[in-house]
């Protein structure tokens, strides 16, 4: 056996898996924080606003965010290779293709549904993350600045509300086949543990993908 | 029962091939998948024409030799079935049939529906054996191993490398077929001291014939005859990144 040496399509799933995976804790981070916008309107100013400038103003959060913002970058460069390299595998295409009959459409299409989440990501992070970190905003009654306000007045229209729907169920298809698959290629193989893993990937994206999906239209609904 | 049939037709692995249409009358729905290839053949052969190539041996489920698209499913509309156990009983009279070569580019059509599984073999090559003095057959009793470790590398044993789980994978990845390989060996006495070089010099062939990686979407597992189970990919993932963990060089 010769031993060589260098990067694999292994390897580079396994960046995949870590990467996701960190995303993915980040995501129930975000979910819990941004819950306050349940809150009645004053008290969820005050506690969303103050929410906000915390994270902004934490160097360990700073740091989280320089690893997010990484493997962000990082997942969608993997995932750009892997899916050349698989374009080259394929080789000539069947004429007649019934394959699909036996996977999930959602588990076939995770580059489809990446990209709309990517897309998703930009607006997100143009309309509020650029706008709170480089942007004057105007001030709430503690001097902080009022990233809620921009928030409630961004979901006033029902096509931004729509948008955000799509967006959020692309995440989710995303999440119930990345969650699983991550485990699975991190090695979990023991069968005991198999349907415990698909189990929590279930939980784990009904709760996040839900949970996001209804502050839009809470907030569409409810100013 | 009455077919209309559209079979890829290839000269070789250097020119381009097509879909050609063909009518089969009399088929009975006792015919097996080949069977029926049979009968078309011999009318081809009565007309003086060049008959269909295709590989089989066994006929029976054992060999892995036998292997097609058909319409679009690898080995016919049946989970965990060779084309060879594959019956016209599957079909309806009047259907019109698709059928093509297992698809990758690490597996060439040499002509019609025949494949160089060739890529399979090399994967084996890099390390899918025992480094074992030649000599006496051993004392069968000399080395203990429980009838359940047994049998579970007998479940991955089970492959008979067909190829099905690289023509029915969206990436065209080989990860079931060196998934059993790895785990066979892994789990016995006799083949767990090389693992880690073993898994390594495996994965490294894979991605030098070109296979893709995989995705997890257990597709395999639907149309492999054998119904190897997809965690043995999970295990081949563990002993693979435990190989580059735990790696001296
Ligand atoms: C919040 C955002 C995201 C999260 C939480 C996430 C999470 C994950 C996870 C956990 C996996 C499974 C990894 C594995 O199979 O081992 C995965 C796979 C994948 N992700 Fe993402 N991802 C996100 C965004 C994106 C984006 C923006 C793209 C692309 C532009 C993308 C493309 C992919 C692709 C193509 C795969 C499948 C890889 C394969 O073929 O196996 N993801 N993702
Ligand atoms: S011919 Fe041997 S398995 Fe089909």
């Amino acid at each position: 056996m010769v031993k060589t040496k260098g990067a694999t399509t292994q390897g580079y799933k396994l960046w995949m898996a870590l990467t996701g995976l960190f995303l993915c804790v980040f995501l129930v981070i975000h979910v819990l924080g941004n819950l306050q916008l349940f809150l009645p309107a004053e008290e969820a100013r005050i506690q969303f606003n103050w929410y906000s400038q915390l994270l902004s103003n934490n160097l360990i959060i700073k740091i989280i965010s320089y690893v997010l913002y990484l493997s962000i970058i990082a997942h969608v460069v993997y995932a750009i290779i892997l899916s050349l390299k698989k374009q080259k595998a394929n080789g000539v295409k069947y004429a007649y293709d019934q394959r699909g009959a036996v996977s999930p459409w959602y588990s076939r299409n995770m580059g489809v549904l990446g990209t709309i989440i990517f897309l998703f990501l930009i607006v997100h992070l143009k309309d509020f993350w650029y706008q709170y970190k480089f942007t004057e905003l105007p001030l709430d009654a503690h001097g902080q600045k009022d990233l809620y306000t921009i928030v409630v007045s961004a979901y006033q229209e029902l096509w931004y509300v729509m948008l955000y729907e799509v967006g959020l169920l692309a995440l989710g298809f995303h999440l119930l086949h990345g969650f699983f698959s991550a485990i699975r290629t991190l090695g979990l193989y023991h069968p005991k543990y198999v349907k415990l893993a698909k189990w929590v990937a279930w939980v784990y994206t009904l709760a996040i993908t839900l949970g996001f999906m209804a502050m839009p239209i809470y907030v569409y609904l409810s100013h | 029962m009455k077919l209309n049939l559209k079979i890829w037709r290839q000269e070789n692995a250097s020119e381009k091939g097509r879909l050609v249409d063909y009518q089969l009358d009399g088929v009975t729905t006792h015919m097996s998948f080949l069977e029926m290839m049979d009968m078309l053949n011999q009318l081809l052969i009565e007309k003086g024409e060049r008959t269909i190539e295709f590989d089989h041996d066994c006929r029976e489920g054992i060999c892995g030799q036998c292997g097609m698209m058909i319409n679009g499913r690898a080995h016919g509309p049946l989970a965990n079935t060779t084309t060879c156990q594959l019956h016209m009983r599957s079909f309806k009279d009047g259907e019109t049939i698709y059928v093509e070569p297992f698809r990758s580019s690490a597996f060439t059509v040499l002509r019609d529906l025949k494949i160089d599984r060739g890529s399979f073999d090399r994967i084996i090559q890099a390390g899918g054996f025992i480094s074992a003095s030649t000599g006496q057959a051993p004392e069968a009793n000399s080395i203990p191993i429980a009838h359940e470790t047994a049998e579970a590398a007998f479940d991955a044993a089970a492959c008979i490398g067909c190829g099905a789980c690289v023509a029915t994978c969206k990436n065209s990845s080989a990860a079931l077929f060196t998934a059993a390989k790895v785990v066979h060996l892994a789990i016995l006495p006799q083949g767990k001291l090389e693992t880690a070089k073993r898994v390594d010099a495996m994965v490294q062939q894979m991605d030098a014939e070109g296979f893709g990686h995989c995705s997890n979407t257990e597709a395999c597992e639907v149309e492999c005859p054998q119904g190897i189970s997809v965690l043995h990919i999970a295990r081949f993932n563990y002993l693979y990144h435990e190989s580059r963990l735990l790696s001296k060089t």
